[in-house]
């Protein structure tokens, strides 16, 4: 018990299995049997590609949807035996997430300090100095207060709503901020300034994030701790730099190989196959069968084999 | 060789709105040459995409104010829309921005096939299916897709199967607007290479390829344009424009790019203050300068642009002086 008390959010073998269809139900395995801890104060990237798992993940910390099995625990506390209305409550002042498409998050209907608003009504903050703290928060991530507030969400850019969605996190102070592909949207001279905004909060307030990006540069950038997931599963794990300098699984493998980056050039002479990892991964399993999920290094885990 | 095959010079075109002009697409030229790939790079609202639409398809609000767009020696600036029609596919072709969301959910990809080609007038009979596996094979898909409904294909296959029907008539000039924005990692590598393939193979002639990410432009384009906010900033080949930039824009782009080997415990790495302007009816001058550091009196005034070696170009008053100070 002591070990997840340290951690702010712990993740036990959680797994997550949808069904669709009523008569010939189908069954797909979004999350397979995934577990990792976050510290407080530190960023951890969920890195993987679509169809992957890492936004089921999010969902199902935010309890939006309830696992098939597994356990996740909030500072010590499964959060499955948060219930009643006031608990929850309490749970999301301290975990929230921001999602990819800021469109989608806002009523349309509602101008921009309205949000703000219901955030104190609903949620119950001390009002004195509500102003003043909106003020702060909407500097804090480059938006003017003056020409933010009283729009309405289609008059602002999906960046601008972007920041807005950190904004709201930023005015409740929250322990953990899930952030779903959060800055896919924004250009490149304006996301910098987002991460470097996110990495400040962790340093500054003790807020860990969990950075959930298909782009392999940003979780270098910002994460203390990666976790790479293809087709559900968690397939590497640990320490950032390890990870991206001496990646061992094939898919770790291959994403790493396809990521364009400046200074370093595809090589035209490889076939480059999307579809050969599946392969690959099948060939890898077997050839260290046996051996699991185990570690490679120091704080550096792969995932052997699926046996 | 270097032959051009579209050149467009000092092209205007704005949205014209109530409100006044939307200078999208402000003072724009530049040429393209048979058989390279030109890369077009900038911010969201920086036009890059009007300038696609402006070239292929003039739908109100966007109105053309002048300038002239040469392809392949004829004017289609002031071309009719049967004229054009013609032209479109075989000699001009685009792969829209979201066409991943353009199939229609209820129809097997054969049949949007079918119906698709059959508007530009051609018969979608049998050889034309045995010209449309050959390429399939071409991009590494099943000739199965074709009897598929879009739902079953993932992105990937999507805008594999579009890239297809884009450049089945080999057209000699394609317009591919964010194609690989909306991909995982590895398609995006596998679309972008594979545009480039398809250059090397002849298939098509050749490619402006408009995207926010300079990262992929470096893997495969010969020459790289920036544009800021319906302005033209800068244009070299690519090895220029991302290893000396020249423009106070594209050096903080680029510089702002983060990369594997940077973290930002050991280095942080600086956007660019700021958002850029609304173009709705703005003036005079650099478009860049409430944004940059080395923004002076000059900059009230609107850049020309300016060589600084043969096949550079750039537009700002101070790129001189400037010169190597890096904005990290």
């Amino acid at each position: 018990m002591s070990e997840q008390v340290q951690n702010v959010m712990s993740v036990r073998n959680l797994s997550k299995v949808f069904k669709s269809g009523v008569f010939k139900p189908k069954y797909t395995v979004a999350v397979q049997d995934v577990s990792f801890d976050i510290k407080p104060g530190t960023i951890i990237s969920l890195i993987g590609e679509s169809g992957s798992g890492k936004t089921t993940i999010g969902k199902l910390i935010l309890k939006l949807i309830k696992p098939s099995s597994g356990k996740i625990y909030y500072k010590g506390k499964d959060i499955e035996e948060i219930r009643n209305k006031d608990e929850l409550k309490e749970y999301y002042k301290k975990v929230q997430g921001i999602f990819q498409d800021p469109f989608a998050t806002f009523n349309p209907l509602y101008r921009v300090d309205r949000i703000f608003d219901m955030i104190y009504d609903s949620f119950g903050y001390d009002k004195s100095n509500k102003e003043e703290r909106i003020h702060q928060v909407l500097q804090d991530v480059n938006l003017v207060p003056e020409r933010t507030l009283g729009k309405f969400p289609h008059q602002l850019s999906g960046g601008q709503l972007q920041r807005l969605l950190i904004a709201r996190a930023l005015l409740m102070d929250v322990d953990v901020l899930i952030a779903d592909e959060l800055i896919s949207m924004l250009d490149a001279s304006t996301r910098i300034g987002v991460l470097n905004l996110l990495v400040e909060l962790t340093e500054k307030k003790g807020m860990s994030v969990i950075f959930i990006t298909h782009d392999l540069n940003l979780g270098y950038y910002i994460s203390d701790e990666s976790l790479i997931m293809y087709k559900g599963r968690l397939v590497e794990s640990g320490d950032t730099k390890k990870i991206y300098e001496s990646p061992v699984h094939p898919y770790t493998k291959m994403l790493f190989n396809s990521v364009p980056e400046i200074g370093k050039r595809w090589d035209p002479e490889e076939e480059f196959l999307p579809e050969q990892v599946i392969k690959d991964v099948e060939e890898f399993y077997k050839e260290n069968a046996g051996k699991g999920f185990a570690a490679a290094g120091e704080n550096h885990y792969v995932l052997y084999s699926i046996d | 060789m270097n032959e051009t095959i579209l050149e467009i010079k000092n092209l205007k075109a704005y949205y014209k709105i109530l409100k006044g002009e939307v200078k999208a697409v402000d003072d724009i030229s530049l040429e393209i040459r048979r058989g390279e790939i030109l890369g077009l790079a900038g911010e969201s609202g920086c036009g890059k995409s009007t300038l696609a639409s402006t070239l292929i398809s003039r739908k109100p609000p966007l109105h053309y104010i002048s300038g002239e767009v040469k392809l392949l020696g004829q004017d289609i600036m002031n071309m009719s829309k049967e004229e054009f029609q013609k032209m479109r596919l075989k000699n001009i072709s685009i792969i829209p921005q979201y066409a991943l969301d353009a199939f229609s959910p209820t129809k097997k990809i054969r049949t949007f096939i079918a119906d698709l080609v059959s508007e530009h007038g051609i018969k979608p009979d049998e050889e034309f299916f045995e010209k449309v596996k050959e390429r399939l094979d071409f991009v590494n898909l099943d000739h199965s897709v074709l009897d598929r409904y879009p739902m079953e294909l993932s992105g990937g296959m999507k805008q594999r199967v579009i890239m297809v029907i884009s450049t089945i008539l080999d057209p000699e000039f394609i317009i591919a607007d964010e194609i690989t924005s909306a991909l995982d990692v590895s398609s995006q590598r596998f679309v972008a290479t594979l545009l480039a393939r398809l250059r090397d193979e002849g298939i098509i002639g050749s490619v402006l390829f408009i995207t926010h990410d300079l990262s992929i432009l470096y893997q495969i384009a010969e020459r790289i344009m920036v544009m800021y906010a319906g302005h033209f900033v800068e244009i070299g080949p690519t090895d220029e424009i991302i290893g000396n930039p020249c423009h106070p824009y594209t050096k903080a782009l680029i510089s702002s790019l983060p990369r594997v080997g940077i973290q930002y415990k050991d280095k942080k790495l600086s956007g660019i203050k700021g958002t850029p302007p609304s173009l709705l009816n703005i003036g005079e001058g650099c478009r860049f300068r409430f944004r940059c550091p080395y923004a002076a009196g000059e900059c009230e005034e609107t850049p020309q642009r300016e060589k600084i070696n043969d096949g550079h170009y750039i537009a700002c008053w101070r790129w001189q002086e400037i010169g190597s100070d890096s904005n990290e």
